[in-house]
């Protein structure tokens, strides 16, 4: 594969999407195809073909248009509609509309907050490319970046870029993904790992589900480029079993970029070979933790290891490791394209950039959004995500899953960035985000994430095994109606032993939720304990007030 | 998986117990390839029964304790064969919230089966999944591996219920 080559795929491809008038991008994502999406596109493909029109018109699936809730969605390009909740029935309809009055029954205004609000780089190709053809992904601009970093720039300058972007790990720590990257390559060793953590355990978060089902190519480059730049020649994508459709989709990528020559040996005739592997998860929350992750790559139990050594030194099979999570590596190609500045001109001071986030819970809009970091809570649950349904009252926003905390009304105008979210007992995390109203009680929220942590909890250390299951225990006990006093006081001092002293990232941050429950909603606690009720109605309480 | 233990289902077995040899070869053998051969054998039998824990730990050198201990640890394995529909719910933060709960409890209080456990006539498996990402569909519900997004008590009763009838 030589750049010239690249170039004229793109051309090719470009001069094919020139010829038809009108594209009728169909969502192909998960969310949308248990939707009845797939049924959809085949029924726009069969009224295309029936009427003749396939010179000028054209059906094809496209990656997540990210609002889910309102699913199938299709996009007619490149008028730029957006129609919501279509069915087969709509077919007929929606291309006799082709370049004149839009359907008004299904159609999605595109100037509503949710799409003008966002800043899109991670999800830039998201609705416009077939993830399913490499082409569409090279006439995106896709694989340059690669070119440039292995052709034009030393490993040191291609660190240097990612250093001064500011990009920052997505997985949900926030390390400084430059220096990383600058770690392992110093780190001495003949053999080194490249491993993409695609293990997305938290649950209420689905941004790296969708990445890989909708742009897989990105996440396959921005990997190689990594590898090019920290000097590995072998790599792995750790990804969930409970992903089908994003484990179907990076076989095939994988598979297109072996045959064109940007995976696989001598890539660009250069020296520089890269070859992915994928692995799949079974189905354990701490194999997200990376020496777990690690661990079960070697094809043992997850569990985690003290750190130092860190992967970077002492990672896969005793070498070098570099491990990144799905969307870092996805913000690599567009660093490289566009510079390190482009880049950090987006965000705030130390968070720079975007960052995806996976809206759901009691919101109407629910679904995929990226912004620019330090946009307010406010402006993403209530400009983006529409506010509440039915009339109900905000109550909280959880970030961060079982390893953050709930954000409450007198903090909706904080901006988004890793420091702010840390200073109000929550975390970034890798970007879930449920929204909760007056139906949810905080106390039963609290024991439904310690309940998976303890089931999750992978029983090596003490504190995490045993913690959880006590926590547990005085959560029931308080939601049953049973709790007093000295069983707040006792969690407390739980909280805070388990935190400090628990051997990995699961642990430590497991009281988090119960934490900031407990200082944002005290008076539900109490609650609970004196008047034997519960405010929000759903813990069930024998003999309590209602 | 019914259909799959009954007899003369000789060429079938001789199909299933090759697909997981090909595993085992394409990663060599090792005993790194543990966890994708796993996969294999619940992905071609439904279950992973002692007798294949037996036969693995065999040809790839890893002690059977072992084979056993990754088999259990993570949730995505069953050492139980299932029943000939699963139902699995979702019971992710978002699903959590939005009433996944209601739902378990609804198939429980019908089918008299709790999470885990398949009807005495092995119609029905009731399963829960930590999260499938399908949170922007909450509660969502997996039918005999479909994706089902804004699931309620009713909704899921009423495909269960047509399971029954067939």
């Amino acid at each position: 594969m030589t750049y010239e080559e690249l170039l004229e795929i793109a051309k090719i491809e470009n001069e094919k999407k020139a010829q038809y008038v009108h594209t009728i991008n169909v969502c192909v994502a998960a969310g949308c195809m248990s939707c009845g999406s797939q049924e959809l596109l085949d029924a726009f493909r069969r009224e295309i073909e029936k009427r003749g029109i396939e010179n000028w018109c054209k059906a094809k699936g496209v990656g997540c248009l990210g609002l889910c809730t309102a699913g199938p969605l299709i996009a007619i390009e490149p008028d730029g509609i957006i129609y919501k909740a279509v069915k087969p029935s709509d077919v007929h309809d929606v291309i006799d509309a082709l370049g004149g009055e839009p359907v008004k029954r299904i159609l999605c205004p595109s100037d509503m907050s949710f799409f003008t609000k966002q800043q899109k780089i991670v999800l830039e190709n998201f609705g416009k490319i077939d993830p399913e053809r490499i082409d569409e992904y090279i006439a995106s601009g896709g694989y340059q970046s690669l070119y440039l970093a292995l052709r034009e720039m030393s490993p040191s300058m291609v660190i240097d870029q990612i250093v001064k972007s500011g990009l920052r790990g997505r997985g949900g720590g926030g390390y400084p993904t430059g220096l990383k990257w600058t770690t392992v390559m110093k780190a001495s060793g003949s053999q080194k790992y490249v491993i993409c953590n695609a293990d997305e355990g938290d649950p209420g978060a689905f941004m790296d589900r969708s990445v890989l089902e909708s742009d897989p190519h990105r996440v396959l480059e921005g990997m190689a480029i990594a590898g090019y730049a920290v000097g590995a020649d072998k790599a792995f994508i750790y990804v969930r079993a409970e992903y089908p459709l994003a484990i179907k989709r990076l076989r095939k990528a994988i598979a297109q970029a072996e045959h064109l020559g940007v995976l696989g040996r001598g890539i660009f005739n250069t020296p520089f070979n890269f070859d992915i592997k994928l692995r799949l998860g079974a189905g354990a929350f701490v194999c997200g933790e990376e020496t777990a992750l690690i661990s079960s790559i070697e094809g043992n139990r997850g569990t985690p290891r003290p750190r130092p050594p860190y992967p970077a030194e002492y990672g896969l099979w005793g070498c070098p490791t570099l491990i990144n999570n799905v969307e870092t590596f996805a913000n690599v190609p567009a660093i490289l394209r566009n510079g390190s500045q482009w880049y950090s001109s987006f965000g705030t001071e130390k968070s720079k950039g975007t960052k995806v986030f996976a809206l759901a819970g009691r919101i109407k809009n629910t679904g995929l959004i990226e912004v620019a970091m330090g946009t307010t809570l406010r402006e993403i649950v209530f400009d983006i995500g529409g506010g509440i349904p039915d009339g109900s009252k905000f109550k909280a926003v959880q970030t961060g899953g079982p390893s953050g905390g709930c954000i409450t009304e007198a903090f909706l105008d904080q901006p988004v960035d890793y420091e702010s979210l840390a200073k109000l007992g929550s975390i970034m995390g890798s970007g879930g985000m449920i929204v909760m109203d007056d139906t949810s009680c905080m106390v039963d929220v609290a024991k439904f994430f310690v309940e998976f942590c303890m089931t999750e909890s992978c029983g090596k250390c003490v504190p995490c095994r045993d913690g959880s299951a006590q926590m547990h225990y005085l959560l029931d006990k308080i939601s049953r109606g049973h709790g007093n006093t000295n069983d707040l006081h006792s969690l407390e001092k739980l909280c805070e032993l388990v935190k400090n002293t628990s051997l990995c990232g699961l642990g430590m941050t497991m009281p988090n939720p119960v934490i900031s429950t407990m200082h944002y909603f005290r008076d539900e606690y109490l609650a609970h304990i004196h008047d034997k009720t519960c405010p929000a109605g759903v813990c069930n309480i024998k003999g309590g007030r209602k | 998986m019914n259909e799959q233990q009954g007899v003369g289902a000789k060429g079938q077995e001789d199909r299933r117990i090759r697909m997981v040899e090909r595993t085992m070869r394409m990663y060599g053998n090792e005993p790194h390839a543990l966890i994708e051969t796993l996969h294999t054998i619940q992905e071609s039998y439904g279950y992973i029964d002692t007798d294949l824990m037996r036969f693995v730990s065999e040809k790839l050198g890893v002690p059977l304790s072992k084979v056993y201990g990754v088999a259990t640890f993570y949730h995505f394995f069953t050492l139980k064969p299932q029943g000939e529909h699963t139902c699995v719910v979702c019971t992710g933060t978002a699903c959590y919230i939005t009433g996944a709960k209601n739902i378990i409890d609804e198939i429980g209080k019908q089918y008299d089966i709790k999470p885990g456990e398949t009807t005495s006539d092995n119609k029905l498996s009731l399963l829960t999944a930590r999260c499938l990402g399908a949170c922007g569909l909450a509660p969502a519900v997996v039918f005999d591996g479909v994706v089902a997004g804004k699931q309620n008590p009713e909704s899921v009763n009423e495909t269960i219920r047509r399971w029954f009838e067939k």
